[in-house]
C-alpha cells in the first residue's frame, strides 16, 4: 500500500462506520510524543475520528465533543491523550493564558481541532489530518510532516 | 452561618450570599455573553481574566443588598471543579485568602452539585427524591437525586451537549453566538413538518443522548437546500430551525419520561439554560398533565451558572469545611465520587 517513504495517505471514508474504523487503524500506528492536527469544518468527522482512534487504543468510555471544555485527558494504558479543540479561542495568546503547553510531552499524544487558533505558538506537527466532505461520505487526507510522523505513516501499512 | 459563593467554573462570574436560617440574601452574576458576542464564541482567556476583574466588586455589591460585612461571613464556599483550569483557579484563590485573611472556613462545591440543588432555592421547591435533567452548552445529562450527595447518573451525552448542537447548528444557519435563542425564535415562526431530521438515540434502550449526528443532518439539510450564493432564504431557515428544535424536545422529552417511568419517580426538575426553551416546557407540561407527574422549572437565574447555587450546596456541606487554606482545582471531576452529606 505504501513504502516507508510516503508521507501522505488519502482513504475514502463512506459512512461514520468507516470514520471509526479508520481511527483504529491511525491508533495502532501511534507512539506517545505525537502531535496531531485535525482539520475540517463542523459536521466533518472530527469527532468520529478521534472517538475511533480512542477505540483503538483501547478507551471504551465516553468520547466527548471538547468544545465546551477545551481540552479532553484521557488515560490509556501507558498513554496519555489530549484531545483539544481550540473552535473557542479568538487569540493565540489565550493557548499561553490557558497552560495547555503543559500537556505536550513524551508520554501524550495531541490531538488538536481548530488548530489554526493557536497559530505559531503550537509545537509542528507529525501528522496533519483533514476530513473533507466528498460525494455522500468524506475523504482524509493525512500528511506526515516530520520524520517520526513518516515513520508512524509507515506503519500504517503493514 | 452566613455562607459566601462564588462561581468561577466557566462564563459567569457569579457571587452569593446564602443564610443557613434565613435563605437566600443576594445573588449577583456577571455574564460574559455580550463580551463574547463580538467574539463570536465563549473565549476563555478573556473568561478568566473577567472573573479576577468581576469577583470582587460582585462579592460587594451581594454585602450591600444583603446589609452585611464582609466581617459577617461564617463560611466560604467556592467552585472547585469540573470546570476551565485557569477560570476554577481564579474562585479557588479567591476563596481562599478570603477565609484566610477572616479565618473562617472555606468550602469547595462541585458544580454539578451545585446544579441539582439549585431547584431546593426555589419556591415551590421540589421534594426528595427526583430526576433531573441538565441541560445546557457544556451538559446534558439525567439524574436520580435521592438525596444531598446521593445522585446516580442515569445517562449522558455521549458527544455533544444539547445547547451545543443548538449553537453550532446556529453556526451552520449563519446565525450569531449564542446561536441557540435565535434558533428557537425563528423555529416559532417556521414549519417543522417541511423537513424530518433523525432523533438520535430515541430507541436505543438506555437513557443516553447523542446530538452529533444531529449537527450533521442539519449541516446536510443547509448543503442541500442552499441557494447560488449558499445562504438559505428565510423561510427555509426558519423551517430547518423548527425541525431541528422539534428533533431535540422530542429526545430529551421522551427520555425525561423514561426516566421517570425507568424509577417510578413522580418529579422531574428542569436546569441549565436550554431549560429556558418555551418548546421545551410546553411539552413536559403537556406529558406531566397525561402522566401525572410534577415538573419543576426553577428560575432562570438559578438554572444557569450562578453563585447561590453554590453557596447553597456549601452550605449543604458545612461539616466539610477545613481552615488549612491548602486548595487546588478538579477540572475533572465525577460527580458519583461525592460523599452523602
Amino acid at each position: 500500500m505504501h513504502s516507508a517513504h510516503d508521507t501522505a495517505f488519502t482513504p475514502f471514508l463512506a459512512d461514520e462506520a468507516e470514520t471509526l474504523s479508520m481511527g483504529g487503524q491511525l491508533a495502532a500506528a501511534l507512539v506517545p510524543g505525537m502531535v496531531i492536527f485535525l482539520e475540517g469544518d463542523l459536521g466533518a468527522g472530527k469527532t468520529t475520528l478521534t472517538r475511533g482512534i480512542l477505540r483503538g487504543l483501547g478507551f471504551t468510555g465516553r468520547v466527548k465533543s471538547p468544545t465546551y471544555t477545551l481540552v479532553e485527558p484521557y488515560t490509556v494504558s501507558n498513554l496519555y491523550l489530549y484531545h483539544f479543540d481550540l473552535y473557542r479561542f479568538s487569540d493565540p495568546s489565550e493557548w499561553e493564558d490557558a497552560g495547555f503547553r503543559d500537556y505536550f510531552n513524551r508520554d501524550s499524544v495531541c490531538l488538536i481541532e481548530w488548530a489554526d487558533k493557536a497559530e505559531g505558538l503550537l509545537p509542528a506537527p507529525d501528522w496533519l489530518i483533514r476530513l473533507e466532505p466528498e460525494a455522500d461520505g468524506r475523504r482524509l487526507h493525512l500528511t506526515a510532516l516530520t520524520q517520526n510522523g513518516t515513520q508512524c505513516l509507515a506503519r500504517l501499512a503493514r | 452561618m452566613l455562607v459566601l459563593g462564588i462561581e468561577s467554573s466557566c462564563d459567569e462570574t457569579g457571587i452569593a450570599l446564602y443564610d443557613t436560617d434565613t435563605g437566600l440574601l443576594a445573588h449577583r452574576l456577571h455574564s460574559q455573553i455580550a463580551m463574547h458576542t463580538e467574539y463570536g464564541g465563549v473565549v476563555p482567556e478573556l473568561a478568566s481574566r473577567d472573573h479576577i476583574r468581576r469577583v470582587l466588586p460582585l462579592t460587594e455589591t451581594c454585602l450591600a443588598e444583603a446589609g452585611k460585612a464582609i466581617a459577617d461571613v461564617d463560611a466560604i464556599a467556592y467552585t472547585e471543579g469540573p470546570g476551565l483550569a485557569g477560570a476554577l483557579l481564579v474562585g479557588a484563590s479567591v476563596a481562599n485568602a478570603l477565609g484566610f485573611a477572616l479565618q473562617k472556613p472555606v468550602v469547595g462545591v462541585h458544580h454539578l452539585e451545585g446544579h441539582l440543588l439549585s431547584p431546593l432555592l426555589a419556591e415551590p421547591a421540589p421534594q426528595f427524591p427526583f430526576i433531573a435533567l441538565l441541560v445546557s452548552g457544556g451538559h446534558t445529562q439525567l439524574m436520580a437525586v435521592r438525596g444531598i450527595g446521593q445522585y446516580e447518573l442515569l445517562g449522558e451525552t455521549v458527544d455533544d451537549a444539547a445547547g451545543e448542537a443548538f449553537d453550532k447548528s446556529a453556526k451552520l444557519l449563519g446565525l450569531s453566538y449564542p446561536g441557540g435563542p435565535q434558533v428557537s425564535k425563528l423555529a416559532d415562526t417556521g414549519d417543522a413538518t417541511r423537513f424530518k431530521l433523525p432523533r438520535p438515540m430515541l430507541h436505543s434502550g438506555d437513557l443516553d443522548f447523542s446530538f452529533s449526528g444531529l449537527k450533521t443532518a442539519v449541516l446536510n439539510l443547509v448543503k442541500k437546500e442552499q441557494q447560488e450564493d449558499g445562504t438559505l432564504d428565510d423561510a427555509t431557515r426558519a423551517d430547518v430551525c423548527a425541525a431541528f428544535q422539534e428533533a431535540i424536545v422530542d429526545v430529551l422529552t421522551r427520555k425525561c419520561l423514561a426516566a421517570l417511568k425507568q424509577t417510578g419517580m413522580k418529579r422531574l426538575v428542569i436546569a441549565g439554560g436550554v431549560g429556558a426553551n418555551r418548546q421545551l416546557r410546553a411539552g413536559l407540561d403537556d406529558a406531566a398533565k397525561r402522566r401525572r407527574f410534577e415538573v419543576f422549572y426553577p428560575p432562570l437565574a438559578l438554572c444557569t451558572d450562578n453563585g447561590a447555587m453554590i453557596a447553597f450546596a456549601g452550605a449543604m456541606r458545612l461539616k466539610y469545611a477545613a481552615a488549612d487554606y491548602q486548595f487546588g482545582v478538579k477540572p475533572r471531576w465525577d460527580l458519583a465520587s461525592l460523599p452523602a452529606a
